[in-house]
């Protein structure tokens, strides 16, 4: 159990930097999920953490200790691998025990913790099988458990999910959750699944081209993401973003498409004509005949909604997700309203969301 | 996926297999049927008279002591060869995996020796260890140490054996290269982070997951000791001083080509047959037990 504090880490590989200096600071006990796109520094980071990289500059705390300069074995942190990296010369048991041993650890306790553990994860019955004779699911069960025994200070979790099956995802990640939140132990989840990171961490670190972008809860992420790259990230389908200018001394959006709306939660600051974004998620768009009208090529019924693609009079890509069956494979149009209480600002020049004031 | 090719009748498969057959006969099915034969007749000198004398040639070879002398150098030299050529190839595979810039360029290099033909090999370690020519010879008498391979068979038997193991290095390099390349880079993070040191990593992990490299190696190189080495023995010491560098092949040569008893020889030739083919046989099943794939 621990806290881990990261300051200012920065990473280059050669002349190609990586990451741009990340802070955070993580309670002990808390779930951390690290979320981006790939190539966005997130397993860098981990990596940094875990001392399988070294960073540029920074310092990484590990329970109040400066671990910056240490080896990954001095860390007391464990880690679970994507593709689960078992030994593949050892049986399950060995697999498990392999840290318990070379830290010392008496025979009877070894047997004792990998005992436990494996009752835990529901692996008891194959201790003395080899990892090419598991499952993919089994193999992950292994993985976490060969992390748990250790009984670190830190778990590291690298996408462990992403070699499974859709179903099995979603089963081993509500099991994650259950166990860390059984354990306590402080954690690093890193995934580019926006759905396992918001169901999994307490908060999310959302990283965009080497930068932390936000880091906040799930929720929060989803109702005030920091930037339209996050506002993007997260969400399925994504959120629409619209082009438009500021009108009426700030109080509202003169669209592209067409019609000025005013804000619901008043003026934005800026000088008429200020260009910003206008995002609106899918799911918060309601059919309004006297509305806006999308021009639509593409109808998916999912059954209990229904998503609609099309485009807007002024060109811009479009999404509305409906309740039940609201459109028809058939239709060529639909009309929208855009609830200006649903609606996320962003400035177009950098990015940022613009809140009123 | 079941890729295999159904053909109709039988004529085309074997005709394609054929050269390959051809081959293995002509020129592996044929001497050793041969030797064998050999084996159990005595010629004269001139191949006018030859006389069927059953294991008479057998017989004799193990009756006598200087056979047995050349079993014991063999044993020695091979298993020397052996374990030099394979831990010395190990030691530089690993530091040239962890080296990343330039390994081509050392790859390519430590490969050279494999290269060169091995009575040229010879002739470079003779300017080197010659006692009044070579480098290393001059300088160890030069230190008081009395160095002369020519007359000691100890010093005799330790130049070829690093001469023969400095040529297989490179062989065995590549292999284990390969092997180390293919033990996945995450699996030794893991251990990393399971707190194992290097040297521990080495010997739980890295050294166990090479264990099928390892296994072919020993196969191959106890082989080319018993039979490739030949060369480099006679372009050194000629089984010299004394028959103490004198292997298996080497008096098999001898007798052969230079006596003119193709009887004894062929009966050795089949006596070495056997050795490689039980040796082989005992690695199989006793060592491939304990390698993990």
């Amino acid at each position: 159990m621990a806290t881990l504090e990261l300051s200012g880490i920065e990473k280059s590989f050669g002349q190609t930097p990586v990451l741009h200096g990340i802070d955070l600071r993580v309670a002990d006990g808390e779930m951390i999920v690290i979320v981006g796109a790939s190539g966005c520094g997130k397993s860098t980071l981990l990596r940094i953490v875990a001392g399988l990289e070294t960073a540029t500059a920074g310092t990484v705390r590990i329970g109040g200790r400066d671990v910056t300069a240490l080896e990954p074995a001095d860390r007391d942190v464990a880690m679970v691998f994507q593709n689960y990296a078992l030994y593949p010369h050892m049986s399950v048991f060995q697999n498990m025990a392999y840290g318990l041993k070379i830290r010392g650890l008496p025979t009877a306790e070894i047997r004792r913790r990998v005992g436990e553990a494996a009752e835990l994860l529901g692996i008891g019955a194959l201790l003395e099988r080899r990892p090419r004779q598991l499952s993919g699911g089994q193999r992950q069960r292994v993985a976490m458990g060969r992390a748990i025994v250790r009984e670190p200070k830190l778990f590291l979790f690298d996408e462990p999910l992403s070699n499974l099956d859709a179903k099995l995802r979603v089963q081993m990640r509500a099991e994650i959750r259950r166990l860390q939140k059984r354990l306590g132990v402080t954690s690093l989840f890193v995934t580019h699944d926006q759905v396992e990171a918001m169901t999994l961490g307490d908060r999310l670190v959302v990283m965009h081209q080497g930068h932390a972008a936000q880091v906040a809860t799930p929720m929060e992420v989803w109702a005030r993401p920091a930037d339209n790259y996050v506002a993007g990230f997260i969400g399925s389908p994504a959120m629409n973003f619209l082009e438009a200018a500021l009108a009426e001394g700030g109080a509202a959006a003169a669209l592209k498409a067409g019609p000025t709306i005013r804000f619901a939660d008043g003026p934005r600051p800026g000088a008429d004509g200020r260009r910003i974004i206008l995002g609106i998620r899918p799911e918060h768009v309601v059919p309004d005949p006297a509305g806006l009208v999308l021009d639509l090529d593409l109808v998916e019924p999912l059954g209990s909604e229904t998503v609609a693609h099309g485009t807007l009079p002024g060109g811009e890509a479009f999404a509305a997700k409906l309740p039940g069956a609201a459109v028809s494979p058939g239709d060529r149009a639909l009309a929208v309203a855009l609830p200006p209480a649903a609606w996320h600002v962003f400035d177009a020049a950098s990015g940022r969301r613009l809140d009123p004031g | 996926m079941n890729r295999k090719v159904i053909f109709k009748g039988v004529a085309l498969p074997y005709l394609l297999l054929l050269p390959q057959l051809l081959i293995t006969v002509v020129f592996f099915f044929w001497p050793a049927g041969q030797a064998i034969w050999f084996s159990f007749l005595r010629q004269d000198a001139f191949g006018i008279r030859t006389q069927f004398v059953g294991f008479e040639n057998f017989a004799d070879l193990f009756a006598d002591p200087l056979y047995i002398q050349v079993i014991g150098n063999t044993v020695v030299f091979s298993a020397a060869v052996t374990a030099l050529s394979i831990a010395t190839a190990l030691l530089l595979a690993v530091l040239a995996d962890r080296q990343i810039r330039g390994a081509q360029g050392y790859r390519t290099l430590l490969i050279w020796p494999y290269a060169i033909a091995p009575a040229v090999a010879a002739v470079l370690w003779i300017f080197m260890v010659h006692p009044s020519i070579g480098l290393l010879g001059q300088a160890l008498n030069g230190m008081g140490i009395p160095w002369d391979y020519k007359l000691n068979g100890a010093q005799a038997m330790l130049v070829v054996i690093i001469a023969s193991a400095w040529k297989q290095v490179s062989y065995n390099f590549i292999f284990f290269l390969a092997g180390l390349q293919s033990i996945p880079k995450a699996v030794l993070e893991a251990a990393a982070i399971d707190g194992a040191r290097p040297v521990r990593r080495f010997w739980t992990i890295i050294f166990p997951l090479l264990s099928p490299t390892t296994f072919f190696l020993l196969v191959v190189n106890l082989t080319y000791a018993f039979f490739d080495t030949f060369g480099v023995i006679d372009a050194l010491t000629k089984g010299g001083p004394a028959k103490s560098t004198e292997t298996l092949i080497y008096r098999a040569y001898i007798d052969g080509r230079v006596n003119l008893d193709l009887g004894s020889s062929s009966a050795q030739a089949v006596v070495l047959m056997v050795a490689i083919i039980a040796l082989t046989a005992v690695q199989f099943r006793f060592i491939e037990r304990r390698v993990h794939y």
